[in-house]
């Protein structure tokens, strides 16, 4: 998994509350086999007309989020479907960073494992960045801030800085880039151990 | 010293817990994985590039439902993705030693409907798919959790889970259940009191009188949908009515040996201790609930079936109100609108929350006797092979057909739209299913969630009409 330290980048502002995973990835694309190439997918139905130009429109397509790396949402981002195809999307297309007052809880999960950090700010912070991206946006410019996984802050060039709380094994994980499965197996005598003590026969594996 | 009350939460989370090494996660236990086509390729595939083994394949059990067609399935799958993606969970079963309920298995179903069916879901046990909707098998007093796919991988690998302990959730419902109202209207109504994100970081136990009183099945129809009220799991105190469900199912322990006598003794160990504490508790009443019916795009943009589409001004969060503005935009409506007065295209009777014997009994009781309104197309996909092989037995088949629908195979089918089974740009469906998100039985169609016999009345009279007002020419024999 890639590693996560330190990441600095511009943010595209998403207005909305509940985006569900139907959303960041339709099912139309749920079907490939492959972890990889699923950011041409995202936001699929709202990115892109019935002809398959880009809606101008939406937010992602405007020119304060070209060449965006930090998603930032209202609250109960990633709800619905368990799909990791919707991390798998958010990073392929180029996100390091989600930030929203509120996540469900498996996107929250997934985005761990792929090298993305969820960021849980108040809500009265949220509306202070989503305010500072518009006055950026109305001035022509873009609005970037900075995420630093060591510190859990996120802030920006103007005087916004927020700490940010995250569980301290994910943490660790993400900074160490380190293989989930790999740790756990460090602790199979302990899994054979309760297996034998809860009366399962020896596993196979 | 006497520990403690604990939780039903509590209980089925100790027991599971391997170890909690410092500085890290705990490892929860996974008794059970069940897996499907859409969300395991990825982890077999991970599993293969590392060298890598499924610890327990006998606590695997596989079937294809998300994206396989629901019509003649003597016929090749006509989407060659579908089909790659239906041949590599084939092949991984294979591999890996997988038990896989096939396409051309008498068994097949969605997942969610053949584990309870099967008897492999149990009380206490740790349970988990890579599909968010597995909270449906905690209605047999089982922690049930959907995970991502890199999680399938890690289960699949170590048969444990890294997992924080989530918070617990009473929702108690007082009272016996109004004539007309079913399960499916009790969890709209609670998810819209609870709204979408009401469960994050929680593990919802149903309790109450009302919810003691649900049979099996229906009580699959409330856990399935906690999830849309963004619990981690909803979960039932196992009771007689469990114990009677699961004895003789094929996977249930084994009543000659007495096997089935010593697991009930340990299940009935389950139910929550008098005075264990929650760290919260939601209380509700079964008498407020009239029957349910959607209007936005959310499960908890909910109301009553004599209700209006409620006016986006009247709401004072202004995410409510941006939300339901934007929902209403999508769904075509007007708020004022009366729900009766919203007419349909299409009429969808299945899903993992609704497609079970008992659901199907219901809609065929409405339908007997009428013909499905000119105007509507309507389709009944049934859970499981076992579950169309039941309504067949009984003739509930015959109602559906004689009355206009479409009887169809087991699969996940119009819920999300993976088959062919979609609706087209603004139709509007009554649905049994349990997401109204925007595009997700397809681009640009509208869906409106309502329970089995709420559907089947809508297919007749091409509007929703109130369920409690029906006129039903006679039993289903």
């Amino acid at each position: 998994m890639q590693p996560f330290t330190t990441h600095a980048g511009v943010v595209a502002a998403l207005d909305r509350a509940n985006v569900d995973t139907d959303q960041i990835i339709p099912k139309q694309f749920l079907k490939r086999i492959e972890r990889t190439g699923f950011g041409q997918f995202l936001f699929f139905d709202w990115r892109f007309l019935p002809d398959g130009s880009l809606n101008p429109e939406f937010e992602l397509n405007q020119p304060p989020a070209a060449g965006a790396s930090i998603l930032l949402a209202r609250r109960n981002f990633g709800c619905g479907s368990s799909r990791e195809h919707a991390p798998w999307s958010l990073a392929d297309y180029g996100f390091r960073a989600v930030i929203a007052p509120t996540f469900a809880d498996i996107f929250f999960n997934n985005c761990f494992q792929n090298g993305m950090v969820p960021i849980r700010l108040d809500e009265a912070d949220v509306d202070e960045l989503f305010k500072r991206a518009a006055a950026a946006a109305a001035n022509g410019g873009q609005y970037r801030l900075h995420v630093d996984l060591q510190k859990c802050t996120v802030g920006d060039d103007a005087g916004f800085e927020r700490s940010f709380t995250v569980d301290p094994f994910r943490r660790h994980c993400l900074l160490e880039g380190l293989d989930d499965i790999g740790l756990t197996l460090q602790h199979a005598d302990e899994i054979t151990a309760w297996e034998a003590a809860h009366g399962l026969p020896a596993a196979a594996g | 010293m006497p520990s403690a009350p604990r939780t039903l939460l509590d209980k089925i989370w100790d027991h599971h817990v391997v170890c909690t090494p410092p500085g890290e996660l705990p490892l929860l236990y996974i008794d059970r994985q069940l897996v499907h086509e859409v969300t395991s390729a990825q982890a077999f595939e991970g599993l293969r590039l590392a060298g890598r083994r499924v610890r327990r394949p006998e606590a695997t059990f596989a079937t294809p439902d998300h994206n396989v067609p629901t019509s003649d399935r003597r016929l090749p799958i006509a989407d060659a993705i579908s089909k790659q993606q239906i041949d590599t969970l084939r092949n991984n079963c294979r591999e890996f030693g997988v038990r896989l309920f096939d396409l051309d298995d008498a068994d097949q179903g969605i997942v969610h409907v053949i584990g309870p069916e099967l008897g492999i879901t149990q009380p206490g046990m740790t349970i988990v798919c890579g599909d968010s909707h597995t909270a449906t098998h905690g209605a047999l007093g089982a922690l049930a959790f959907g995970i991502g796919t890199s999680e399938v991988e890690h289960v699949l690998a170590t048969q444990t889970l890294r997992q924080a302990k989530p918070k617990s959730l009473e929702v108690r419902v007082d009272g016996t259940l109004p004539p007309g109202v079913t399960a499916k209207d009790i969890v709209l109504y609670l998810i819209g009191r609870l709204s979408t994100e009401g469960g994050v970081g929680h593990v919802i136990e149903y309790t109450g009188e009302c919810i003691r009183s649900l049979g099996m099945e229906q009580r699959m129809t409330v856990c399935n949908m906690s999830i849309e009220a963004g619990a981690r799991a909803g979960m039932i105190a196992p009771d007689a009515i469990t114990f009677d469900y699961l004895r003789g199912r094929d996977f249930a322990p084994r009543e000659s040996t007495g096997d089935f006598a010593r697991a009930v003794a340990q299940w009935e160990t389950l139910p929550s201790d008098p005075g264990a504490v929650y760290d919260r508790v939601e209380i509700y009443k079964a008498a407020d609930v009239v029957p349910q019916v959607t209007w936005g795009t959310n499960p908890a943009q909910v109301t009553g079936i004599d209700a209006v589409v409620p006016d986006p001004a009247a709401f004072a969060d202004p995410n409510d109100r941006s939300s339901a503005s934007r929902a209403l935009d999508y769904m075509g409506l007007a708020g004022g609108t009366k729900i009766v007065d919203i007419p349909l295209d299409r009429v969808f009777i299945g899903s993992c929350t609704n497609s079970r014997i008992e659901d199907l009994r219901a809609a065929a009781s409405v339908v007997r006797g009428y013909r499905v309104a000119s105007t509507v197309r309507a389709m009944v996909v049934p859970g499981s092979g076992r579950v169309k092989r039941q309504a067949e037995e009984e003739g509930l088949d015959r109602v559906f057909r004689e009355a206009g629908f479409d009887w169809r195979e087991a699969g996940c089918s119009m819920c999300l739209g993976m088959n062919p089974d979609t609706l087209a740009p603004q139709e509007r469906c009554a649905s049994t299913s349990n997401r109204n998100f925007e595009g997700r039985q397809g681009k640009g169609g509208r869906t409106h969630l309502v329970s089995p016999a709420m559907a089947a009345a809508a297919a007749v009279t091409g509007h929703f009409v109130d369920i409690r007002d029906w006129r039903y020419k006679g039993e289903v024999s």
